[in-house]
């Protein structure tokens, strides 16, 4: 069996990874909180982010938490644009049909970068992937510690996000009740398309702060896919709270399982969660609705 | 025209294309595209007539694969066999996922999850597992004898994957003229009110998910004998899912003939494809994914639909108000 020291390394390791998971999640689940619809084309879009963190390491020379201040952003564009201007007018607003116009849009986009940049898996090396800090004997790699930090602060940051601004209230509204919002002067499209820029903005931050001591290849978002839904499905669909604490919980699930059973193996019992929450409480631990 | 005749005189067609001195390279694309057919079919038995959104009927195909392909090469069982074994298990897989989802509840994007992550489920055991070969994959002797299910010309295949077409086609057509067909149409249409006219939705939708899987497994069970290989990301990975709706909601989802229509459309763009941008990976199914966004926002009732409107409009000399009513059955 393992020592305790290599269990509570693994614990803490599955922590500080599983806060970028929530990162993953949370995107995901607040496009369900106020859409209702399952965004297929997440993992896509992370894949996407993750090749732009690259090329503005390797081309501009940006260090990735630099060009965070640059992708967040410019994901939100990205989502804010395809929900206003493709999946919106497209899926005319029924449920399967939004289903398949973002399936759909995962597969261009999944193809397209497999194109243009072949099955290749690329790495940078920053200092941050290598150093690690000792606390009390654990070893924590640098770049999990930052994650885990910028993903609390900008989970702090959503929240004010939501309850203090104009924009939030608006948000709120729309979730609660579309049409009463729309009564009372909401542009509706206008909030589902920042609610889907905010998700993908979420995905953008995850990126860098992923790309230091991970890989991206055109496939790379289909491995975080299924864990995000896992993690969504497990909070409870829409519930914020839920998607941090179900981070953070499948982060040591994997961890844990990786260390006993091997790390395909492991995903496995990911994917076993998943559908065994689905089966017995699909309302999740934190949800209130089906 | 309707009804079965159509369905034969649509086969019989098909069938007559060897006969015309096609080449080996018209024939491997037509098996191909009827093998897509084929595997669409199976998903517009669930998600067509049932709106069941399946984004995992890689799990029937695969099953049915990896089930023929296994009983020969670790069993010696016969070729034939194997095959009806495939489908049978292939129907089994498709019975259990059914009754753990559809018991407990589990409909529209969740259903479409907890599909895709089954299949994901038997896409990594099928990668780690022994008996499948691993990471290896399992290969099929070459033994081109008929009681091997192998045949020297393709023109054989092609009649064969074309008679389970056929099949495909009318149950589909039983599905329109069936109280069971009428009954399952219900439960896409509205599955409360269904059940309030006294429609058992769970039996139904179970009834529904084995057919369907059956066919799909069928699909496999043909791969795995005309390409005599397989390994766990062509049996269980997500292109055959997505090639399984794309053709049937391309086609015109919930109709006979939408999933062939499509498989034959879409498979035809993707060559179409490879000779304008050369054999890179990636490019068909970019094409694919940006056909399916563009026949939900455009033509939600796909080819199939398209085409009865036109001959609607044909028909009455103008915008015709017949436009709407005569595609689904």
């Amino acid at each position: 069996m393992f020592s305790p020291a290599i269990l509570i390394q693994a614990v803490i390791n599955g922590v500080l990874m599983g806060a970028v998971y929530a990162l993953i999640a949370l995107g995901l689940t607040l496009i369900y909180g106020v859409l209702h619809i399952i965004n297929f084309a997440h993992g896509a879009l992370l894949t996407m982010a993750l090749f732009a963190v690259y090329f503005a390491y390797k081309v501009l020379g940006l260090d990735p938490y630099v060009a965070m201040l640059a992708i967040a952003p410019l994901f939100f564009a990205v989502g804010y644009g395809l929900q206003r201007f493709v999946i919106g007018p497209a899926a005319h607003g029924d449920d399967r049909s939004v289903m398949l116009v973002t399936l759909g849009l995962a597969i261009v986009i999944e193809n397209l970068l497999l194109y243009a940049f072949h099955a290749d898996t690329r790495t940078i090396d920053v200092p941050a992937g290598f150093n690690v800090i000792d606390v009390d004997g654990a070893l924590l790699g640098v770049s999990r510690v930052i994650g885990f930090a910028a993903v609390m602060l900008l989970t702090l940051l959503l929240w004010a996000l939501m309850k203090r601004t104009d924009t939030g209230k608006a948000i709120r509204a729309v979730a609660r009740e579309k049409l009463g919002a729309e009564l009372s002067g909401i542009d509706v499209a206008h909030i589902y398309a920042v609610t889907f820029g905010l998700g993908t903005a979420c995905l953008g931050i995850a990126a860098c702060l992923l790309i230091p001591t991970f890989y991206v290849n055109p496939t790379v978002g289909q491995s975080f896919i299924l864990v995000a839904f896992t993690i969504v499905v497990l909070g409870g669909m829409g519930s914020v709270t839920g998607a941090l604490l179900g981070g953070l919980f499948v982060g040591v699930i994997e961890s844990l399982g990786g260390l006993f059973f091997g790390e395909t193996l492991g995903q496995l019992g990911i994917f076993l969660v998943f559908i065994l929450v689905l089966l017995v409480r699909p309302t999740g631990l934190f949800g209130e609705r089906a | 025209m309707k009804g079965p005749l159509a369905v034969v005189t649509v086969v019989g067609l098909l069938a007559c294309v060897p006969l015309a001195g096609a080449s080996n390279v018209t024939l491997n694309f037509l098996i191909v595209a009827m093998l897509a057919a084929l595997v669409g079919q199976g998903w517009n038995i669930l998600g067509g007539y049932g709106g069941q959104y399946s984004f995992g009927h890689a799990a029937f195909f695969g099953s049915g694969a990896y089930v023929t392909a296994i009983l020969q090469v670790r069993y010696g069982v016969n070729a034939w066999v194997g095959f009806g074994c495939g489908i049978v298990a292939g129907a089994i897989v498709g019975g259990v996922i059914g009754f753990l989802v559809f018991r407990s509840g589990l409909k529209g994007s969740y259903f479409a999850l907890v599909t895709l992550a089954f299949a994901e489920v038997l896409r990594i055991v099928g990668s780690v597992a022994p008996i499948t070969g691993a990471g290896v994959g399992t290969l099929i002797k070459l033994d081109l004898r008929p009681e091997a299910l192998q045949f020297q010309s393709r023109a054989i295949f092609y009649w064969l994957i074309l008679l389970l077409v056929f099949i495909s086609l009318l149950i589909a057509e039983r599905l329109e003229q069936t109280r069971f067909g009428a009954w399952l149409m219900a439960v896409r249409e509205n599955e409360d009110s269904a059940r309030a006219l006294g429609v058992d939705v769970f039996a139904v939708k179970m009834g529904a998910a084995v057919l369907s899987a059956a066919v799909t497994a069928a699909a496999g069970c043909f791969y795995a004998q005309y390409f005599l290989f397989i390994d766990s990301s062509i049996a269980f990975g997500s292109r055959v899912s997505v090639e399984a709706l794309l053709a049937a909601i391309v086609g015109g989802s919930g109709t006979v003939f939408g999933p062939l229509a499509g498989a034959l459309a879409v498979r035809s763009l993707g060559e179409v494809a490879k000779l304008v941008a050369g054999d890179a990976p990636g490019v068909d199914l970019a094409i694919y994914g940006a056909v399916l966004v563009a026949v939900v926002a455009f033509a939600p009732r796909g080819i199939v639909g398209l085409g009865a409107t036109l001959w609607a409009r044909l028909r009455t000399g103008e915008a015709g108000h017949l436009a709407g009513s005569s595609s689904r059955g």
